[in-house]
């Protein structure tokens, strides 16, 4: 192979290494806000499966069951275009000026939204594998709901939630490639179009794929750590 | 402010769980300093009176008083009674100390965090005044070295007289054991019911669900004998072990002959 053919990968222009680089970022960007946004959504929705009145478990049940029905796809889609339509609409009935949603407000809202109704469902496992006294420790201490939650529940319940969080993590950050068909430039669609720019497909992708293994790759490390935290007070599993 | 005579006094609790009529109609007072030992068979409702009384069960019927303070409650509309201010069970329940059957430790915590968590997170203890209460208690039980361990690492024996002093942290009117030593292995009984009698000997009120009946009689300044939800004889522990009235008593105390 000639120089110029790696020379493609440079970082500065007429190298596209930077670009891929900035896709990443974009991608990161999302996979993070979206994540975290999943990670409130599916306590809120653990938290009303388990603990709420009828009203709110019906309604957490009919997220969890539509969100995990549809394909991500159509729900990108759907929330990208109808919902900045809707958006739109409310704006004019309210006499407003029409906004304009960026890509990555759209991108976090529709991958938090994904991720919370399976985090809902990783959780609500989580927190039924603490043991009841624990819980029922600290309301006999008088901790109110909240801080129950905060100091009790939520820390006994990671340890069995990590497993499948992790999961979610991993998966978070390969559904951003989803948002491609929205036009954002996340890491796929600028590798696309590197690849159209210069026909040299294999190069591109291959290296786009080396940069989702890297993340991976890193995103495991940081997962041994927080789980050897979270399982502190865990028996040591021997194999 | 005079002090009430009582710690805890309850009058006519029911309980129903379903068709189960669990309580039928127990009023028990514990004056300030009593030890009250519950004895009784399994079902007899021994521990749900002890977990009405802290509100981890909610009475179907009934009037629960803690150091004179009556804890309002209001019917639902499946008939059972609920607290009408959640706040007021809250602080009722600072007031009150629960000792578990298994233990239940927080596991992430270790044992110095388990024992400082109510005083700071529930009562606003300052961390500091908090850690030297706490100290302070688990030297009283034994487990001064240990108070970096999580409670997975101590034995069961350990881990109860963990608990313990955790009850003891938050300065309580009344201690409320569950069945402390059901869940021990047979060798580690003996060092938990030390713990509980020099608590006993120093005059703190405590109300003991337990099937030590020489432990009972050792420690108790009254015992009570539980029967399908009621209580069946009331006493000093020389009368219930030494001269039992109820028939019931006596075969549950002499199921040979």
């Amino acid at each position: 192979m000639d120089q110029t053919f790696w020379q493609l990968l440079a970082l500065a222009p007429p190298g596209w290494g930077g670009v891929l680089l900035t896709g990443l970022a974009h991608s990161l960007e999302i996979a993070v806000g979206g994540y975290l946004l999943g990670l409130i959504l599916g306590v809120g929705g653990a938290v009303g499966k388990l603990y709420g009145n009828e009203i709110v478990r019906d309604l957490m049940e009919t997220y969890t069951i539509v969100v995990r029905a549809v394909p991500e796809l159509v729900l990108i889609l759907l929330l990208y275009y109808a919902g900045t339509d809707a958006l739109n609409r409310l704006m004019a009935a309210l006499g407003r000026s029409p906004v304009d949603i960026s890509g990555l407000a759209a991108g976090i809202f529709v991958i938090g939204v994904v991720q919370g109704a399976y985090a809902t469902e990783v959780i609500r496992g989580a927190i039924k594998a603490i043991p009841a006294g624990e819980i029922e420790a600290g309301r006999a201490y008088g901790m109110p709901g909240g801080l129950l939650l905060r100091r009790v529940t939520l820390p006994a319940m990671l340890p069995h939630a990590l497993p499948g969080l992790a999961n979610l993590w991993l998966i978070a950050t390969k559904d951003t490639a989803l948002l491609a068909v929205v036009g954002f430039s996340e890491l796929t669609l600028v590798t696309r179009q590197a690849a159209g720019a210069t026909k040299h497909y294999m190069l591109f992708f291959l290296a786009a794929g080396a940069l989702y293994l890297a993340l991976t790759l890193v995103s495991n490390i940081a997962i041994a750590r927080i789980e050897k935290w979270a399982r502190r007070g865990m028996p040591q599993v021997h194999a | 402010m005079a002090q009430p005579a009582r710690a805890i006094e309850v009058r006519e609790l029911h309980k129903r769980f379903g068709t189960l009529d669990v309580l039928k109609g127990v009023s028990l007072a514990a004056k300030k300093g009593e030890v009250i030992a519950i004895i009784g068979g399994s079902g007899s409702g021994k521990s749900t009176f002890l977990r009405c009384i802290n509100f981890l069960e909610t009475p179907s019927a009934g009037s629960i008083r803690i150091h004179g303070e009556e804890i309002e409650m209001r019917p639902d509309r499946h008939g059972d009674l609920h607290p009408v201010d959640p706040r007021q069970v809250q602080r009722i329940r600072t007031r009150l100390s629960m000792v578990f059957q298994n233990f239940c430790l927080w596991q992430h915590m270790t044992v110095l965090q388990n024992v400082i968590e109510a005083p700071v997170h529930v009562m606003g203890v300052p961390k500091d005044q908090a850690i030297a209460t706490a100290e302070a208690v688990l030297k009283r039980v034994g487990l001064y070295e240990k108070r970096n361990s999580y409670p997975v690492h101590l034995s069961g024996g350990q881990q109860q007289r963990a608990a313990i002093a955790r009850a003891l942290a938050v300065d309580p009117e009344v201690i409320l054991f569950d069945e402390p030593t059901s869940a021990l292995d047979p060798e580690l009984v003996g060092e938990v019911l030390t713990v509980i009698g020099d608590l006993a000997r120093e005059g703190r009120t405590m109300i003991l669900v337990t099937h030590e009946m020489a432990f009972a009689r050792n420690v108790a300044t009254r015992v009570a004998y539980f029967c399908n939800g009621l209580i069946e004889e009331e006493g000093p522990p020389e009368q219930i072990f030494g001269a039992p009235r109820s028939e019931r008593l006596q075969r549950f105390l002499n199921p040979a002959q």
